[in-house]
């Protein structure tokens, strides 16, 4: 710590030494350096001599001998008087340096807050239970919370009240549009040749080829599509407005719209979600087309099909209705992919890794209720008959 | 005030410019910090008081002209060695910049960790008397975001002295502090330099600082785009004809 430090080039290791001058004195001899790096005597010694019999009264500091020092000094000097202490010896720092005793002084000049400092406390399996179920109790309210307040939101936009910025709207709308064709692009048309593959060794089997074309038309234009676009869109898009919103949420951006009377909802969220229910659905029907076309890809040049046969199968196979019900799952894939990243980035702490934790739920929290969604929307749609 | 022995310089700064792409925000900057200073970069918001900082400390290049780290040139020796002179200085960044997933522990801890070699137990009694030292005993398992602002600063000093530096910078140290706690922040450093024997670099434009603790200074001026003065703030102000710096060291009153 001395100004020395980091230059001298004594390399003497640090020594202690006691005496006794008196039966009532103890004297403690500091020689070598005290430095980072160095090895420290220990305080057995020290311990034996304060527990010895004539107990001495008070604890005497001798550092003449003493070449370098810093902060590591200042921690052994520290135990010595609190063991001097706890043995009831008197200490006199006078023979410190004067530095150290200007630092040692300073550091005991604020105590110890009271019941500031923590302890780890082992709860019983039955608080533990309680505790999670009143977490998750807790979680479940908040979700609740937040889908009331942007339902509020939504009808505030609705009513023309709500507080949001157009260019932030547009913004958004290439972001989460324009700027995901290419990845939407390439994922669709892979998963339409993947089917086609798939599809083609067995009804190759039967000569019936060129019902690739049904199929591939039909599972990406009735459901993959969507989820395709639903999934790339939950990882490039649900976790951005998290990572967005939840460093926000660190900096205080959120509570400064908070005071300001802006609703963060309006301000943030509502643009987020119509952003995405506006393109999702987009995305969504091209996805369908770059699909059919990696399917038609296969089909023209690996099972030589004739191409306008291939169309014309796929045309006549593919009902109108599955082509809205896939623009319906996409829809609600942007909803829940708006809600999930939104939630988890406005809920986010206010720590740089809690930043991290909200952008893997939001997209863990994406995919999931996209699945789920689907189930559900199969199901429905099997009760309705179409 | 002091110093019977010359003073021995530990920073040297000459024909210094500093610039962001080809927008120069000041150039010619030629001055020493001398060993035990408290040293005063000060100058209007803007001006560039904070580059001129982040170039000291080698995190941003300059556009032209040395820094010399006790005669050894920082942005001309290997990467390796800048980062050992580096070492050797402490840092208390405008926001605190403390790392916000780990504890006021933890932050201190992490420098002891990287450079010195020793146990779990040894590091913990360090954290805890340099955590004493800014009066932030006890709060050790504390989170940043779960502390006041002031307490942020002290625990960002407890983390630039962690490897016990022989220079200390602080960026605008009492900014966002009640006048009693940057009083209080003031006399910490103080009494920190007195007793480390460390020379401090300040940035700041608080007037009751500079004159309270400053021993040496530079004044940046913005329209000129260079510095204008160097030496005892408190004698600037005597001394001075420059009218900017009049008007700045009293706050446009004369
Ligand atoms: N990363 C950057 N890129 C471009 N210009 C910058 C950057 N950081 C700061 N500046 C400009 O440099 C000037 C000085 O900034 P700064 O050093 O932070 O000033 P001070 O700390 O004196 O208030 C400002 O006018 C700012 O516009
Ligand atoms: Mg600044």
């Amino acid at each position: 710590m001395s100004a020395e430090t980091a230059t001298s080039p004594t390399k003497a290791a640090a020594g202690q030494e006691l005496a006794r001058p008196d039966a009532s004195t103890l004297v403690v001899r500091f020689g070598g350096a005290f430095a980072l790096g160095l090895a420290l005597p220990g305080l057995e010694e020290l311990r034996g001599a304060l527990e010895a019999e004539p107990r001495p009264a008070r604890l005497v500091f001798d550092a003449t001998d003493l070449t370098r020092w810093d902060s590591r000094f200042l921690v052994h000097c520290r135990k010595i008087m609190d063991l001097a202490r706890a043995a009831g010896v008197s200490v006199e720092t006078a023979g410190l340096p004067a530095g150290a005793l200007r630092l040692l002084e300073l550091a005991a000049k604020v105590p110890e807050r009271k019941g500031a400092a923590r302890t780890a406390t082992r709860e019983a399996w039955l608080a533990r239970l309680g505790g999670r179920s009143q977490a998750a109790w807790q979680a479940f309210t908040e979700v609740l919370d937040f889908l009331g307040e942007v339902t509020l939101a939504v009808c505030n936009l609705a009513r023309g009240r709500a507080v949001m910025r157009r260019s932030d709207f547009l913004a958004l709308l290439h972001s989460s549009g324009a700027q995901a064709l290419p990845i939407v692009s390439l994922i669709s048309a892979l998963v339409g040749l993947i089917l086609a593959f798939v599809g083609a060794v067995q009804l190759v089997a039967f000569g019936a080829q060129i019902y690739v074309s049904s199929l591939v038309g039909i599972a990406m234009i009735r459901v993959m599509g969507a989820i395709m676009t639903g999934i790339i869109m939950a990882g490039r898009t649900g976790a951005a407005f998290a990572a967005e919103l939840g460093t926000m949420q660190v900096n205080e951006e959120i509570d400064a719209l908070r005071t300001l009377g802006v609703s963060p909802m309006e301000f943030l969220v509502l643009p987020r979600l119509l952003a995405l229910v506006v393109m999702m659905p987009l995305l969504c029907i091209y996805a369908d087309l770059m699909g059919v076309l990696g399917g038609f890809v296969v089909g023209v040049f690996m099972l030589d099909l004739n191409p306008a046969q291939y169309l014309a199968a796929t045309w006549d196979s593919v009902a109108l209705a599955n082509f809205w019900i896939g623009l319906v799952h996409s829809a609600v894939f942007g909803v829940l992919v708006a809600l999930a990243g939104c939630y988890r980035g406005m809920h986010c702490g206010r720590s740089a890794s809690a930043v991290g934790q909200a952008t893997t739920s939001a997209v863990v929290t994406s995919i999931i209720s996209i699945i789920i969604a689907t189930a559900i929307i199969t199901v429905i749609c099997n009760i309705l008959g179409i | 005030m002091q110093s019977p022995t010359a003073p021995q310089p530990h920073i040297t700064v000459t024909g210094l410019t500093m610039a962001y792409g080809s927008f120069v925000l000041m150039r010619d900057l030629t001055f020493s910090i001398n060993r035990g200073d408290i040293f005063i970069i000060m100058g209007g918001s803007g001006c560039g008081k904070s580059t001129l900082l982040k170039i000291l400390v080698g995190l941003k290049e300059p556009a032209a002209g040395t820094v010399l780290y006790n005669d050894v040139s920082l942005w001309e020796v290997p990467p390796g060695e800048r980062d050992l002179i580096l070492r050797r200085t402490g840092i208390l960044y405008q926001s605190g910049a403390l790392w916000s997933s780990m504890t006021l522990a933890e932050n201190v801890a992490l420098p002891l960790e990287q450079y010195t070699g020793l146990g779990p137990r040894d590091i913990r009694e360090l954290v805890s008397l340099k955590l004493a030292l800014v009066g932030l005993a006890g709060f050790e398992d504390f989170y940043p975001s779960e502390i006041s602002g002031g307490m942020r600063k002290r625990a960002g000093l407890a983390r630039a002295m962690a490897l016990d530096p022989e220079i200390l910078f602080f960026d605008e140290p009492s900014a966002g502090l009640d006048p009693v706690s940057a009083h209080l922040l003031d006399e910490l450093i103080l009494e920190l330099r007195e007793s480390l024997q460390a020379t401090v670099v300040i940035v700041t434009h608080e007037l009751a600082s500079i004159f309270a603790i400053g021993t040496n200074s530079v004044f940046l001026d913005v329209d000129k785009r260079t510095m204008t003065a160097t030496g005892n703030p408190n004698d600037l102000l005597r001394e001075t004809k420059d009218p900017s710096l009049r008007h700045f060291l009293t706050r446009g009153e004369e």
